[in-house]
């Protein structure tokens, strides 16, 4: 795996880790463990997305040149996303157990789906791109925390 | 290449939803046939006409169905593979396929030769257009991983199976001189292993860690794995033009190691999820592994038995169970992905579409499957005594109908949001149900 595609992947994982620890909580009817949690995942999440969208995907767009296709899709679903990340957190602080656990799904679905394609097709298009731009690189490790 | 890749999310839809909708009456028409003639289909054995038309209304009937719809919206989406005019190869594939299945299993059973004939064109003919089609864009995919690979070798299994359903039914048809003792088991390894196992492990690749959070299969098992069952089949293949019995009997085993680490590997994964969540599709996934499992323990076994009688229970328990693993996994997977599906699709109306769960609530999916589940064990069982096969027909007809009636339910669902947007889901839901 390239080095954009590992720093990116890695972070899926670990937004997955609070997501599953969420909806255990949630589950296990413990809404004060829960609500924090959910904060988390949720800050966690829209940090990736703001650093593909800011950072990432332009400089992919630059060097590749394709300003239509995958990232406009990407972004699309990013739109999705958060939807679905604000519909379960006031779910969430509604103590909604129902349709939290719709949310959390569907957003399940979604999001993994999406993660699928860019580890499987748009990351590794990315290594080749921009890769190799060590400034790139580490502006990008910084801005997810990594 | 690159320039190919289109990054669409979904085709219409409708274009794998017309499969999905169709498959279930399939299922149910098997299960109507054991009701009707159960314990004559055990006692004829696999070549008897009632058990060769119950194999065919699962596999070239329901199962074909929703893998053929399921890839033209799985393609685009984990493979990057575009599907040329989704529209147009779908409505293709469908009428061929559902005419096709419904004339071949009418011939075994009724009609004989000009079915038979009917059979050949279409299914041969659809067949041939669709696997074209898939194998120009896996061609084209930019994508890595071992998804894309195993769906390269499962549609590779599809052509094999196409084209040696075609010869099987010309030999009825059209009187064409094929050695059919040796053509059927070769046909049906191409089919259940060349074609839908390779196809159901390069899916489980994917959405076996994405539904529950699990960890990835090891990269090297899920590299080797098409090229291990390819392997396999192929020295079937060999052995039974052969005729050697012990090469056969030593395949069949080693076909029992290679699809029993994939049933392990998948209940292991499973067994250390991250999401504690459960509902139906786990439970679908898991009986079916678990059948999947029981059914590679059983392979070599028949061979190796003399008496008739014995050999005929043992290959209908080998049977049940195999055709039962599909059957219970593509259930689970359809609760799964029909839901998302009309989410997605009402997205593009509406901005806060109902959940999953909206659509089609776990509460509905899980009575439903568990009497699918059921159905497959009473099925199983009636391998010891064949008068339960009645029982288990009458069971899988009403899971099949009940589970073709949700289907149904969901795209109401979506028909209504989609015209009306501003409509109450609650509404929607109740008249869905």
């Amino acid at each position: 795996m390239g080095m954009l595609a590992d720093m990116f992947a890695g972070h899926h994982k670990e937004c997955d880790d609070l997501f599953a620890a969420a909806e255990a909580a949630a589950q296990d009817g413990a809404w004060d463990k829960a609500a924090p949690l959910w904060e988390r995942y949720a800050a966690a999440m829209e940090r990736h997305l703001s650093t593909e969208e800011g950072v990432l995907f332009p400089a992919f767009e630059d060097a590749s040149g394709m300003r239509g296709g995958p990232t406009q899709v990407m972004r699309m679903e990013h739109t999705q996303m958060r939807g679905l990340l604000q519909q379960a957190g006031q779910a969430v602080a509604a103590r909604d157990a129902d349709g939290f656990g719709g949310a959390c799904e569907t957003l399940n679905i979604l999001m993994q789906q999406h993660n699928m394609k860019e580890e499987n097709i748009l990351y590794p298009m990315c290594d080749r791109a921009v890769g190799s731009n060590a400034a790139l690189v580490q502006q990008l490790r910084e801005k997810l925390g990594k | 290449m690159i320039g190919a890749l289109s990054f669409e999310q979904a085709p219409p839809l409708w274009v794998p939803l017309r499969f999905f909708l169709t498959a279930p009456w399939f299922l149910c028409a098997a299960g109507l046939l054991l009701a009707v003639d159960g314990a004559h289909v055990v006692a004829g054995g696999r070549w008897g006409p009632g058990a060769v038309a119950a194999v065919h209304l699962v596999t070239a009937g329901y199962m074909l169905q929703v893998m053929a719809g399921a890839l033209l919206q799985f393609m685009p989406v984990a493979a990057g593979a575009n599907v040329w005019r989704p529209r147009l190869t779908g409505g293709v594939a469908h009428a061929g396929f559902t005419a096709g299945g419904a004339a071949l299993v009418a011939g075994f059973l009724w009609v004989g030769v000009p079915a038979l004939q009917a059979a050949t064109v279409l299914m041969g003919g659809a067949g041939a257009f669709y696997v074209v089609v898939l194998a120009r864009g896996l061609a084209a995919s930019p994508a890595i991983g071992p998804t894309l690979r195993g769906l390269r070798f499962a549609v590779f299994g599809l052509a094999v199976t196409v084209a040696l359903g075609v010869a099987l039914a010309s030999v009825f048809g059209f009187g064409v001189a094929l050695p059919l003792a040796e053509l059927v088991p070769v046909h049906a390894a191409w089919g259940l292993a060349g074609w839908a196992l390779t196809l159901l492990a390069a899916v489980a690749w994917l959405v076996v860690p994405m539904f529950q959070l699990t960890p990835p299969y090891p990269p090297r098992f899920a590299f080797a794995f098409p090229l291990a069952v390819c392997g396999v089949v192929l020295g079937w293949t060999a052995a039974v033009f052969l005729r050697t019995p012990a090469v056969a009997i030593a395949v069949a085993a080693a076909g029992t190691l290679v699809v029993g680490a994939f049933g392990g590997a998948t209940l292991r994964l499973q067994g250390q999820r991250k999401r504690r969540v459960t509902d139906a599709t786990l439970e679908c996934w898991r009986a079916g592994m678990a059948a999947l499992c029981a059914a590679a323990v059983l392979f070599p076994i028949p061979l190796a038995v003399t008496d008739a009688a014995l050999r005929g229970r043992l290959e209908w328990l080998a049977g049940v169970l195999v055709l039962g693993a599909f059957v219970a996994v593509i259930q689970g997977m359809l609760h799964k992905i029909v839901p998302f599906l009309v989410w997605l699709h009402l997205r593009s109306v509406m901005a806060v579409p109902p959940t999953m769960q909206k659509v089609l609530p776990d509460a509905r999916a899980r009575p439903q499957s568990r009497l699918l589940l059921a159905s497959i064990l009473v099925l199983a069982l009636a391998a010891a005594w064949p008068p339960l096969a009645h029982l288990g027909g009458v069971l899988l007809a009403v899971a099949a109908a009940w589970g073709g009636a949700l289907l149904v339910g969901a795209a109401r669902f979506h028909h209504r949001l989609a015209q009306s947007p501003s409509a109450s889901p609650d509404d929607t839901g109740r008249s869905a149900r």
